[in-house]
Parts: C-alpha cells; structure tokens; sequence
C-alpha cells in the first residue's frame, strides 16, 4: 500500500530529527544536529535492506516517489516564503558578506572534490593501497 | 463574489500553494523551452519568481515569510515551510545510492568543517572591513555568513546587539537567496555533476534551502546528496560558533 512508503518515510525522518535533537542537547547547543541528514541516512540503509529482500512493494515505492517528486514544487514554494526584503534591508555589509561567502565557497569546490584526500580514503577501505597517491580518476574506471 | 472566492482560498491554503505553484512552474518551463531552449533550467526560472514575489509580498505585507504573508496565499508558506521541506528532503533521499554516500563521506565531513570556517572567517573579514572591531561583533557577523541560523543562535550566546544580530542574519539570507539562485548557473564551472561534488558542495556552502533550491534546479539527482551534508551544517555552526570561532576572534581582535 501506498501508505506504507510514506509512514516509512515519516518514521524515518521522525526517528532523525529526534536523534538530532538528542545529539544537539548532549552537545550542550540549541540546534538540531543533522536530523534531516540521519533521517536521510536511515531511509537509505531501510530502503536498501528491503529492496534487496523483495519486502517493498511497488505501491510503497510509490508512496516514496511522490514525496520525493513534490520536492522541486515544495522548494519553490519555499523560495516564495524567503524573506527577501529582509535580506536587502540588511544593508551593504550583509550583502557583501553573503556574496563574498557564496563567491569564495565555489572557488572551493573544484578544490575540495578533486583533493588527494580520495585516495586516502579509498585507501583506508582496501588497505594495500593506503599508499598509494594513484590518479583521482582510478575509481571512476571501476 | 470576490469575497467568496477570497474565503475559499483563505480556508483552504494548502491546495491553494499547490495550484499556485504548479501554475508558476508552468509558466516557468515555458519560458525555459521558448525562450531559452531549456538551457536555464525550468526550476531555477520557477524560484527565481518565487523569491520575486517573495520580495513584493514582503515590501507590502512588511512580514517575514515573503508571498506567504498575504493572506490568501498562506499555504506557500505551509507548503515550503519547515515540515515539508524536510520531509521532501528525506524522500529524495530514496533514489541516492548508499555507496556514493560511504565513498565521499570522508571528504563531505572534512567540507563541512572548512565551509563553516571559511564562511566564519569571510565574515568577519568584511565586517572588518566595515569597521566593526568588538569581537562579539565580528564574531556575530561572522557566524551569520555561515547560515542564518548560526549568526542569532552565536550572537544571543554571546551577547551581541539586536542590530549586529539583524545583519548577521541578513547576511545568511542573502548566501542562502544567492546560492538557491546562482548554484545552476556556475555548477559546470566548478564540476558540480556527480555525487561526490554534490556532497562537497552542501558540505561547503551548508544552507540547506540554498543547496536544496540550487541542485534542484542544476540537476534533481544530485539533491540527496548535497542535502546530506548540507544538513548537518548549521548543527555544526551552532556548536563552533559560540564557542571555538568566539575565543579565537577574541583571541584575535580582543
């Protein structure tokens, strides 16, 4: 039933914003700590382990693709609920500073996704090549 | 006769939202097709004219929620407030591929840690700029380029003015508005195409309505993947704000 995709979903996002709640008190701050991004983590793994048994219907599946699919209208609407006018009315330093933030992070990117870090990692999965400063490109021909 | 259909749509928000935004991505991906042959991508054209309108219903209704100040469009509100963002978040992460995930994990984790310290550090460079020199100031500012969520909950922390909490929180919106808007336009430039930029990308820039608006609207299918690291961002801010990035402004600046 179509239903139980979308209570998957709702338990899931449920069960993450609660453990980022918890994570967030015992780190003693007043903010969720990744809530959305564990939610997101144990959908995968839920979704992954029963696909693999054949546990989760086509409805099911279903009712996820939906949620997932009103996801674009859903942003919209919340870039039509952004406060705009409050952004601008921060003046010429809060202009200037959320720009150049923006401008420095996507210098960044090209930096950070493409670092030797890869293959540290890779690495640490497969322990021979620990060493190994191999081309970034090695996981993409696999 | 305009009362009545002022009251059917006040009493029911929600469908209204969804008719108004499906008729605003319409309009949209005709404009892309006509008049761009589909090379800015119709979502990015749809939010472009939401935080348009967001702009007009916050100079006339002088609130804080754009369009979904006007009463008979509140459901935009409900619809693109907190609750189904999220949800809608976690359920694209239905089509993300756990591998992907565990692969550039290392590598989204170590964005997250130099987004914010980047962001922070911008910040105060420009507040700098602009001559305030207190560090509970800068401090504030600072944290408010990382997310609008950080700048307040470090500036109560710390004890900053209204004013100093108002701009950092202004800053925030304005990386969030800019990232939503610009992520489509510069994501060839800087190889934002596969998952493992994705995850650097909502690592790095951290807003996660800005990241969410902007892969949307750069390709749905990186989405989850940003949206993943982006989230745990502001968590993040919150924790090092008050906290690391304080003592060493102060350490800094005194």
């Amino acid at each position: 039933m179509v239903i139980f995709g979308v209570a998957l979903l709702a338990i899931c996002m449920l069960s993450g914003v609660f453990l980022g709640e918890l994570l967030g008190l015992s780190l003693g701050i007043e903010a969720n700590v990744g809530g959305v991004g564990i939610a997101m983590l144990l959908l995968v793994l839920i979704v992954d382990h029963l696909k693999k048994r054949g546990k989760l219907s086509q409805a099911a599946q279903d009712g996820l693709g939906f949620w997932s699919a009103m996801y674009i209208p859903i942003v919209i609407a919340m870039s039509a609920s952004q406060n705009v006018a409050g952004a601008l009315d921060g003046g010429p330093l809060a202009i200037v500073a959320g720009v150049a933030a923006v401008a420095i992070s996507w210098i960044v990117v090209p930096i950070l996704s493409a670092s030797k870090r890869k293959e540290v990692f890779d690495g640490a999965l497969d322990e021979n090549h620990l060493t190994g400063g191999e081309e970034a490109n090695v996981r993409n021909i696999k | 006769m305009l009362e009545t259909l002022s009251k059917v749509f006040t009493d029911n928000p929600l469908i209204v939202s969804f008719a108004v935004v499906g008729a605003a991505m319409y309009i949209s991906y005709v404009i892309s097709y006509r008049f761009t042959k589909g090379r800015i991508h119709g979502s990015a054209i749809a939010i472009i004219i939401g935080l348009i309108l967001a702009y007009f219903g916050g100079i006339t209704t002088g609130g804080e929620k754009g369009l979904s100040d006007v009463s008979i469009f509140a459901g935009i509100g409900l619809m693109g407030g907190g609750m189904l963002r999220d949800f809608a978040i976690v359920a694209t992460a239905f089509g993300a591929s756990f591998d992907e995930i565990k692969k550039a994990g290392v590598r989204g984790v170590v964005s997250l840690f130099i987004g914010v310290i980047l962001s922070f550090v911008v910040g105060v460079g420009i507040a700098l700029a602009f001559g305030y020199t207190d560090a509970v100031s800068l401090t504030t500012i600072g944290a408010g380029t990382a997310t609008y969520i950080v700048g307040p909950v470090t500036g109560a922390a710390i004890g900053a003015t209204s004013e100093v909490i108002t701009i950092s929180i202004a800053a925030g919106l304005v990386k969030s508005i800019l990232t939503m808007v610009g992520t489509p336009f510069v994501a060839k430039y800087i190889g934002l195409n596969n998952p493992r930029t994705a995850m650097v990308y909502g690592g790095l820039m951290g807003t996660t309505s800005g990241v969410a608006g902007g892969l949307a609207a750069t390709d749905p299918k990186l989405v989850p993947y940003g949206a993943v690291t982006a989230t745990f961002y502001t968590g993040l801010g919150c924790l090092m704000g008050p906290s690391v990035l304080f003592l060493m402004t102060k350490a800094a600046f005194g």
